[in-house]
């Protein structure tokens, strides 16, 4: 099979040309980096079909980043047929820097001009005939997102790659030339593919070309030393690249037919300011930038947990709406708080999900009561405690996929570098970060965009500290738990404080990395600022899409054997005799034998009956984060006959708290072990795939005593604090508990940075003296 | 006049004249349209005051001070 290899700037619509190709539903975001690794799929309307490789985003053939390694190491070493060079047309400039790279190497190249639909909106033009001419190479003014002229593209590329095509180049200093030339013949004597590519990397003094032809690098030393120009002394690196763009600025400068851009006086200076910098100016404001994003961020998680939406309850306190003792109560209303669209979703799927247990259950009456009981409590109210989050996590996805898909999230790293820098990262770390909240394996592999291979290191570590979305149903369900056994109304601030003691946990133990094991100064921080638009709502949806589709696998894969053979362990004796409650079950001993070691963490020996039941649900969360509130919706359904796993794991969790007598700072202290400690499965595997050498095993080690300690530190601190916080003194102020927790926590993170700066300071004082 | 990048305040334009700095930063730079010959202008600068964003080469690009330190323009004219 034939194959085309798709190769562009970042953000220049390569993935919405291969999905557009393909029929594929590949991630695609408007910041620069969203592919990180290639991706092929297949391209049906020819005559024979075509294999298309999208390729992560690249500004040139001299890689910076890892993640740029692998899209030149294709186009070299795997011979595609062609390549197709997506060019952004609203960014001629740049984008034609690679082109002419890609033109140097021997491979059929076919230009295609995307973004058509952005120009004609604008009323530019594009002179597409002159644009072919100069480059020698067919060009296409397509539109991957309006799927236009995409066949044209494709029948063209097609005619292309039945021929063989030598490379050019476009330099055109003579002397530098000459030398090209030399070198060029000397790889080919060698028999390199690829000689004049290879001859003016070299020639570019490119890292990785002068690594593996170390016997030719003599050969352009010496002609240096008889070489000197004006402006650029015997600097090749600079001549060349200036050389490249000033034939870019001299040949197509008119192609494009600007209309001109709406006019705006600023100070006593006109600027010219489209709509994109307008927006900009406002959401990257010097003193407001950073508060409209901590808002942003609050109304996000606000929308999709809160049940008292805007905190109108208040208002609506004497108000007895029509449809008050009906099921509508539940869905849109808790105790006078309107519920979010969140939350709302949350009741609908929960309300279903327990008329289909009743329903089963009553099918089932006449059967064996282990087999009920595997139906029920083992597999239904397992996966239906996993399923019911999907809305709230789609909701929170939606929120995040249109922050990334408006280009909003490239400037959160701009406004976010100078921070980040202090933790010694770079605001590209920002990136994977939120992506963890989503789930750390594709934020895993997104880190190869940090160039810096320590500071991908210590990313790669905290990662998992940013909770991710199958950690959401622990936080929501234990939250929600709370809120019912210690008549507790504000179950977002429980959730939004876990949130923040997550990403301060991973602050601190950057910036302890990164000033003992993982030294070194933060990366450079160059990168692109994508312009706005609006989201695309077909983006949008393929991206929950991916995310729905990720979880229901799961739930039915890996987390259904597990719920199955939890409900197996605790329903079952050593004599495997069915017991059909916990006592004296398989699951009960293996419980009690580790309980004791999470005794300082609060969930240990302190606890009475049930104890065991929190660290074996943290056992279980190794294999896969949704499986510790699936342990509990099956051991609640155990431990109270007859109960059913309605309240999708937050009735479950209060039956926890009741049946233990476990405190809400041991509550608080589970939620925390679980966001600190070593991630599920998948997210190891692709932790040790991504990591350098070694660094696994330290790093299960880091995760380990980052969750035991931290997670002490954090029931100590709460401890502080009386344990009745539905009682009398915090009914008057409920926020009251939740602010001195993240006030405590914020300043032991800041006590430990300053503490780590004093003893730098002090240790390189030492090495001065 | 010349002048580095780090030293423009916001609103300046100037033309590129020397890219300092070795080995892949510079590299980088050069890739991403910092070269000789490019006009700037210094859009803004982040909320605390670093990183900067400026206009090359009609696209957004940002920077770190440590980064604009390298970049040595001439300054043109305001009127």
């Amino acid at each position: 099979m034939k194959r085309f290899a798709l190769a562009g700037n970042p953000n220049c619509g390569k993935t919405t040309l291969f999905n557009s190709l393909t029929g594929s539903t590949a991630h695609v975001g408007n910041w620069p980096g969203v592919t990180v690794e290639k991706k092929d799929g297949v391209y049906k309307k020819l005559p024979e079909p075509i294999s298309i490789i999208d390729l992560p985003g690249i500004y040139s053939l001299s890689p910076y980043t890892n993640e740029e390694v692998i899209s030149r190491n294709y186009i070299l070493d795997e011979h595609p047929d062609a390549v197709i060079n997506i060019v952004d047309a609203t960014n001629l400039e740049r984008n034609l820097y690679l082109t002419t790279q890609l033109l140097e190497i021997d491979v059929p190249v076919i230009v295609a001009l995307n973004m058509m639909d952005i120009l004609t909106k604008k009323g530019d033009e594009v002179d597409v005939k002159t644009i072919e001419e100069k480059l020698g190479v067919p060009v296409v003014a397509v539109s991957a997102l309006k799927e236009d002229n995409l066949d044209d593209l494709m029948k063209r590329a097609y005619d292309a790659c039945q021929k063989q095509r030598e490379g050019r180049t476009i330099i055109r200093n003579k002397d530098i030339l000459h030398l090209i030339g030399d070198v060029t013949i000397a790889f080919k004597g060698k028999n390199v593919e690829n000689p004049l590519f290879h001859a003016i990397k070299l020639v570019e003094n490119d890292e990785l070309e002068v690594n593996s032809h170390k016997d030719l690098v003599p050969m352009v030393d010496d002609f240096k030393k008889t070489f000197n120009d004006d402006t650029f002394g015997d600097d090749f690196e600079a001549i060349i690249a200036d050389d490249r763009y000033h034939y870019i600025a001299d040949n197509f400068h008119d192609v494009i037919l600007v209309k001109e851009k709406e006019e705006v006086v600023e100070g006593n200076k006109t600027v010219k300011m489209s709509r994109s910098d307008k927006i900009d100016k406002v959401l990257t404001h010097r003193v407001f930038g950073l508060l409209i994003f901590a808002v942003i961020l609050f109304f996000v998680f606000h929308l999709t947990f809160s049940e008292n939406l805007f905190f109108l309850g208040g208002l609506f306190k004497d108000v007895k709406p029509s449809f008050e003792g009906t099921l509508y109560e539940g869905l849109f209303w808790t105790d006078g708080g309107i519920n979010s669209p969140g939350v709302i979703l949350f009741n609908f799927f929960d309300m279903s999900f327990s008329a289909i247990i009743d329903l089963v259950g009553g099918w089932m009456s006449g059967a064996p009561e282990w087999l009920t009981g595997f139906v029920c409590d083992g597999v239904l109210s397992g996966l239906f405690a996993i399923l019911g989050f999907l809305p709230q996590i789609l909701v929170l996805f939606l929120f995040f996929a249109i922050m990334e898909d408006t280009g909003y999230m490239a400037r959160v790293a701009f406004i976010l570098d100078r921070i980040f820098r202090k933790f010694g990262l770079s605001g590209r770390a920002f990136i994977p970060m939120i992506m963890g909240f989503g789930c750390s394996v594709p934020a895993m592999i997104n880190t190869r965009t940090l160039a810096d291979d320590k500071e991908r290191t210590a990313t790669i570590r905290v990662i998992p500290f940013f909770s991710c979305g199958a950690k959401l149903p622990i936080l929501t369900a234990i939250a929600g738990g709370i809120a019912m056994a210690f008549n507790f109304q504000y179950v977002d601030v429980i959730t939004y404080s876990m949130y923040v003691v997550g990403a301060v946990a991973a602050i601190v133990c950057v910036l302890i990395m990164r000033n003992t094991t993982l030294k070194g100064d933060a990366a450079p921080f160059i990168m692109e600022l994508p312009e706005y638009h609006w989201p695309q709502f077909k983006a949008l949806m393929i991206h929950l899409w991916d995310k729905a589709k990720h979880f229901v696998k799961k739930a039915f894969t890996i987390i259904l054997a597990s719920t199955i053979v939890i409900w197996f362990l605790s329903s079952f004796a050593w004599n495997w005799k069915y017991l059909g409650e916990m006592d004296g079950s398989i699951l009960q001993s293996l419980g009690q034998l580790i309980q004791p070691l999470f005794t300082p963490l609060g969930f240990g020996a302190q606890l009475s009956a049930f104890g065991w039941v929190f660290a074996v649900a943290a056992i279980t969360g190794l294999i896969a984060k949704e499986n510790v509130i699936a342990t509990f919706s099956v051991l609640a359904a155990v431990i109270v006959s007859g109960f059913e796993g309605t309240e999708e794991g937050v009735e479950e969790a209060m039956i926890m708290i009741q049946n233990t007598g476990i405190t809400w700072q041991g509550c608080i202290a589970f939620i925390a072990f679980n966001m600190l400690t070593i991630p599920c499965f998948a997210a190891c595997a692709t932790a040790r795939a991504e990591l350098p050498k070694g660094q696994f095993k330290w790093t299960i080690l880091f995760w380990l005593a980052a969750s035991y300690i931290g997670t002490a530190i954090i029931y100590s601190v709460l401890n502080l604090f009386p344990s009745n916080i539905g009682g009398q003194a915090y009914k008057n102020g409920q926020l009251a508990w939740a602010i001195p927790v993240v006030i405590a926590i914020v300043v032991i993170a800041v006590l430990t940075v300053f503490g780590i700066r004093l003893w730098n300071k002090r240790s390189s004082k030492k090495q001065g003296a | 006049m010349l002048k580095k990048l780090v030293e423009f305040s916001i609103g300046e334009t100037g033309l590129i004249k020397k890219v300092e700095g070795e080995g892949r930063l510079r590299r980088r730079l050069f890739d991403m349209g910092v070269t000789p010959g490019a006009t700037v202008y210094l859009r803004k600068k982040a909320p605390l005051g670093d990183p900067l964003e400026i206009t090359i080469r009609g696209y957004e690009l940002t920077l770190r001070k440590s980064e604009a330190e390298l970049v040595i323009l001439e300054v043109e004219d305001a009127k």
